[in-house]
């Protein structure tokens, strides 16, 4: 064995392990969308998924869900921001309409950005929105009040033992971190 | 050797006095039963699970004691030289496995049943915020927030305090009213950091997540009052956010609502009056430095100076400069995202408003001589 | 050759030799553990009875979360960094670590990023006050501005186990003297050597993190923010899947200590040497899928819960495989009781008490009742100090000899075992009965119901603090004044250190490969 064989072994396994090291960093950030797709299939977390489109779906008229609707504004956002009816009861498969009130009541413009969860947090795989105003920022100017529309359907397929669903709207104010990130994309 | 058993001896003494004084003082050594169906279950199963592992400390740890007593190298002076067999190692494996199996029946049965929040009669959101939880009756329009009974100052906690009272730091001013024999639902949010909403004797424990919506349920048979924390650190008042649950029999519930919904109106018609008086500047300060002391000063402290990150109010540009006074009534009102100011609209009349923020403008030397008056704020929050 | 070495200040700062480097680790680990157990002392202090009487809320949530952080990291985590230099080499026959400048490095780094966390307590807005889990948003949003500087600290004491831990990798791997099969490494080095890929595979993950954290604070990501689409549960799904291994990285090298002394006082064969190697590994595997446990009352649906309870249950079996192998070492052995063999069996029992609670709180549904009470604080603190602490403690008194020279007085070393013994259980058993009867954990003040046990607790605390300085003066004294001692002081002790190097070991070991049978 000569002197130098050890040294070569000690580097190449000290790179290896690096790579370890390296991998699970990222592995790290990895959980992140992993997460995010492990919830969307789970519906682990209750967060409700993108933009669904209302293709026809067999309506099944013998089943009856209520879901109810809950608004949360929260701290520093000086909107009054609630739900039109507080529940309602659908048939899986129906699209139906709910409207939502907010108004700025502050003197200035503000960006609201509304976080939609539901519970239990299986359900949020049955239900599909294809209209919401969740899927933007809104932006109201100092004053002004509008009727938001969230037009959604529940799955055909939701399972029996889910007969009650609540969706929940917490209400941010992302006014300073809109702000923020196009002042500094300028 | 006498000396050594003299020692022992005397440990033994000591020892069984510090047990046998803490049986007395703590008449409970253990988990309450409590009052719902599933409390008593999980209450059973814990006993369950304590009775196995004690059964099993007690072989291992008498085989071990036995080994101890019997193979000194006074009594064994020749240690015998096996060191592995297959035989006896599968079989210490394999028993252990079959009890895990025996104690995860009940344990999924237990656990499927205490998910269930599906049907529910009633439902109530549960807000956790620093330092302090909201509930809201779906169904009934009712909502209050619900304070430790006692502010959150630093001198209201010691040792007298606790000593005489039985419900210290178990104590709202506004409890969780709810009927008996009823499928309530929790839904459980939070406005700023993770909280958990516990009654150990309903055991329904679960967090309160901002952005996010949780559930649980419970249906209490008995009346009566089960008090409960919050069990997720949630910063510096943490220990001081109780959760109080009186249950109430259906009729006295009833009531109970009816009450409440006229308190509710005459609230805000007695806000409405006090709107459109105009008041003078002693009686803003008056009340202003009631309210002040109440809910202010926990941060900012109660010569405005405020503490670590919590701004002084003494002197601060916002409470001082005329052009400011928007700011100064929006931050009040609404309060600031990202930080411990909440909004207090919910919780204070525009009346109170209008004096708490009289009073920053006037006390500890920041005589501005403004007043705001209630109809200001009414007038702020309509958004003119 | 000549056993010399540097002297003055250069010699520690500059030395690369493992025997140093291993007592520096050693040192700073017990300069760390007085300090986090001083600010035990404050919470102890300030919960023996009810009120606030000491501490205001704030500073006492400083003091949790300080505590946790500086225990975790500053002294379990080191000693056992410590003791594998000072061993690993001279139990494989190795003359040192493969990488013996990193090694300076990854010890050097450590004062440095402890520093930068206690001078936090000094900083405008006090220290990280949210706990030693940092849980998102108490510590994003609303972290006082000093959790930049933890953050700071935390990368760097991260990168310090990382390059130890690929240091004995590397060594293990090797360095081994010829006929030094894997199979026949004594087990200290085989748990280490688990333990050392737990760290490189979880310590990068918790530096990710803390990245996040920082990114979220500063630079307008929202990872853990739900305003911004992030969630701040998976902060904690990210934290546990670094932190369930961390238990086991704390704990893992403390069976292997037990598993060399037991059989050296039973004067037996360590039972079931192959099954111990396998259990171990079994558990460092079992650690990547059970961190959930944690958070059974995040909400989380019926079915994830049940897969972690099962899981976490099952960790029962390789664990309880390795108790069942040490009472069989002693078992028809020939025992005697010294101090390390003392605190080797204290570790076993005490251990396996906190693994009983262990059981108690995988039980999902019974888990709710004790999550986040005093319950879940008796469990890891029977896990940690009888544990970890009681490992290195019965480590340091079992190779003083052969580190020093020198034997420690037997009799002081008895006293301070059933000092230990006492103020341990004092300590934390009555907090089983506070959590039981519904004291949540991380608060300042508390109900009458709970005064008694607290009051005990605190009692138990203050004995176990000052049993400490004793244990300081008792090493001290030993190194200073204590009798020569043999080169075998143990006659049932084995491995290359004991059979081959006289006592004490001297600088330079195993320059030519040592003969192994």
């Amino acid at each position: 064995m000569t002197e130098r064989a050890p040294q070569d072994k000690n580097k190449q396994l000290v790179l290896r392990l690096l790579g370890i090291v390296g991998g699970m960093f990222i592995f790290g950030f990895a959980l992140v969308p992993l997460y995010d797709v492990f919830c969307e299939i789970t519906g682990i977390n209750g967060k409700t998924r993108g933009q669904a489109i209302y293709q026809k779906e067999t309506v099944n008229k013998d089943r009856l869900v209520t879901i109810s609707f809950i608004t949360n504004v929260n701290r520093g956002m000086p909107w009054e921001f609630k739900p039109m009816k507080t529940s309602m009861k659908v048939h899986p498969g129906e699209l139906s309409e709910i409207r939502f009130y907010a108004k700025n009541r502050s003197s200035q413009n503000i960006i609201g950005q509304s976080v939609p969860s539901v519970s239990p947090g299986e359900g949020a795989l049955y239900l599909n929105k294809t209209e919401c105003f969740c899927f933007d920022q809104q932006t109201l100017l100092a004053g002004e009040e509008v009727e938001m529309p969230m037009k959604f359907y529940i799955d055909a397929d939701l399972p029996e033992d889910i007969s009650h669903l609540t969706l929940s709207y917490q209400l941010f104010n992302v006014t300073e971190a809109v702000q923020s990130a196009t002042g500094a994309a300028k | 050797m006498a000396i050594r058993r003299k020692l022992f001896a005397g440990l033994a003494v000591f020892l069984s006095g510090l047990l046998s004084s803490a049986v007395y003082a703590a008449a409970d050594l253990n988990m309450r039963p409590g009052v719902t169906e599933t409390s008593v279950e999980a209450f059973e199963l814990h006993m369950i699970v304590v009775w196995v592992m004690t059964g099993i400390a007690a072989v291992v740890f008498g085989v071990m004691f036995y080994s101890i007593f019997a193979h000194r190298k006074s009594k064994n002076p020749t240690p015998a030289t096996f060191s592995h067999s297959t035989t006896v190692e599968v079989i210490w494996t394999a028993i252990p496995v079959l009890i895990l199996i025996a104690l995860t029946v009940p344990a999924v049965k237990l656990l499927i049943k205490m998910e269930d929040a599906s049907n529910p009669d009633m439902s109530v959101v549960v807000t956790g915020s620093q330092w302090k939880w909201h509930y809201k009756y779906m169904e009934q329009d009712i909502e209050f927030f619900s304070n430790l009974k006692t502010p959150q100052v630093r001198e209201n906690f010691k040792l007298e305090d606790a000593q005489n009272n039985e419900n210290y730091l178990l104590e709202v001013d506004n409890e969780l009213v709810l009927p008996a024999n009823t499928k309530v639902r929790f839904l459980l949010t939070a406005d700023d950091v993770i909280h958990s909403w516990w009654v150990p004797e309903l055991a329904v424990k679960k967090d309160a997540i901002p952005g996010f919506i949780n559930e649980t349920w419970t249906s209490v048979p008995t009346p009566g009052i089960y008090r409960g924390q919050c069990t997720e650190l949630c910063g510096e008042w943490h220990g001081f956010m109780p959760v109080v649950v009186r249950v109430l029999p259906q009729a006295e519930f009833d009531q109970w609502v009816v009450k409440k919904q006229e308190e509710k109106v005459a609230a805000e018609k007695a806000a409405a009056e006090a709107a459109a008086r105009s008041w003078d500047m002693d009686k803003l300060m008056a009340l202003g430095k009631e309210v002040y002391d109440a809910k202010c000063a926990l941060c900012h402290q109660v010569n405005g100076e405020g503490a670590g990150t919590f701004p002084a109010l003494k002197g601060s540009e916002m409470a001082i400069k005329a052009d400011r006074m928007k700011d100064h009534i929006e931050i009040v009102v609404h309060g600031k995202a990202g930080t411990a100011m909440q909004a207090f609209s919910g919780q204070l009349t525009d009346a109170e408003l209008a004096a708490v923020i009289t009073y920053e403008r006037n006390a500890w030397g920041n005589n501005t001589g403004e007043i705001v008056q209630p109809a200001e704020i009414q007038a702020f929050k309509a958004g003119n | 050759m000549a056993d010399h070495h540097p002297t003055g200040i250069k010699r520690w700062l500059f030395t690369t030799n493992h025997k140093d480097i291993g007592s520096m680790y050693l040192w700073f680990s017990f300069i760390m553990f007085l300090i986090g157990g001083a600010m035990a002392m404050v919470i102890r202090a300030e919960l023996y009875q009810p009120g606030l009487q000491f501490v205001d809320p704030n500073f006492f949530n400083q003091m949790t979360t300080m505590h946790g952080l500086i225990m975790v990291f500053g002294a379990v985590m080191p000693s056992m960094v410590g003791l594998a230099n000072w061993l690993i080499p001279m139990q494989i026959g190795a003359p040192d670590m493969a990488l013996p400048r990193m090694n300076n490095w990854s010890f050097w780094i450590l004062p440095f990023a402890f520093t930068l966390l206690l001078l936090s307590l000094f900083m405008e807005g006090g220290a990280p006050n949210f706990g030693w889990t940092f849980y998102a948003p108490l510590s994003t949003t609303y972290g006082p501005p000093s959790t930049d500087f933890f953050i700071l600290g935390v990368h760097m004491m991260g990168i310090s186990s990382i390059m130890g831990a690929i240091n004995v990798i590397v060594t293990v791997f090797n360095m081994r003297a010829p006929g030094m099969t894997l199979m026949k490494m004594p087990l200290f080095v085989w748990t280490w050597v688990i333990t050392a890929f737990l760290l490189i595979m979880v310590m990068p993950v918790l530096a990710g993190v803390v990245t996040m954290m920082l990114t979220d604070r500063h630079f307008g990501t929202s990872f853990f923010d739900a305003a911004g689409g992030g969630d701040p549960v998976l902060f904690q799904h990210i934290f546990w899947f670094f932190g369930h291994p961390e238990v086991y990285i704390m704990i893992l090298p403390a069976f292997g200590v037990a598993s060399e002394i037991i059989p050296a006082f039973a004067r037996k064969k360590l039972f079931g040497y192959a099954s111990m190697v396998y259990a171990t590994a079994s558990i460092a595997l079992l650690s990547f899928i059970v961190w959930a446990h944690h958070m059974f009352t995040v909400g989380m649906p019926v079915a994830g819960e049940l897969f972690f309870m099962i899981a976490t249950m099952l960790i029962a079996v390789p664990t309880g495989v390795k108790v069942f192998n040490w009472v069989a070492t002693m078992w028809k052995g020939s025992m005697t009781f010294e101090t390390p063999m003392l605190f080797a069996i204290a570790f076993v029992i005490l251990f396996t008490i906190g693994g009983f609670s262990g059981v108690m709180l995988a039980m999902a549904p019974v888990d709710f009742q004790y999550h986040d009470t005093y319950f879940v604080v008796a469990h890891f603190h029977y896990v940690l100090f009888p544990g970890a602490i009681f490992g290195t403690t019965a480590a340091v008194y079992y190779w003083l000899p052969k580190w020093t020279g020198k034997m420690y007085n037997e009799k002081m070393g008895k006293i301070h075992f059933w000092w230990s013994m006492i103020a341990v259980n004092l300590t934390f058993f009555p907090m089983h009965f506070s959590g039981l009867a519904g004291m949540p954990r991380r608060i300042p003040d508390y109900n009458m119901m709970f005064a008694e046990f607290n009051q005990l607790a605190s009692i138990g605390a203050f004995a176990l603090g000052l049993s400490q300085l004793f244990f300081l003066y008792i090493v001290i004294q030993t190194i200073r004044s204590g009798k020569k001692s043999e080169d075998k002081p143990w006659d049932g002790a084995t491995g290359l250190e004991w059979e081959q190097l006289p006592c004490p070991a001297p600088y330079h070991t195993f320059d030519t490969p040592p003969k192994v049978k």
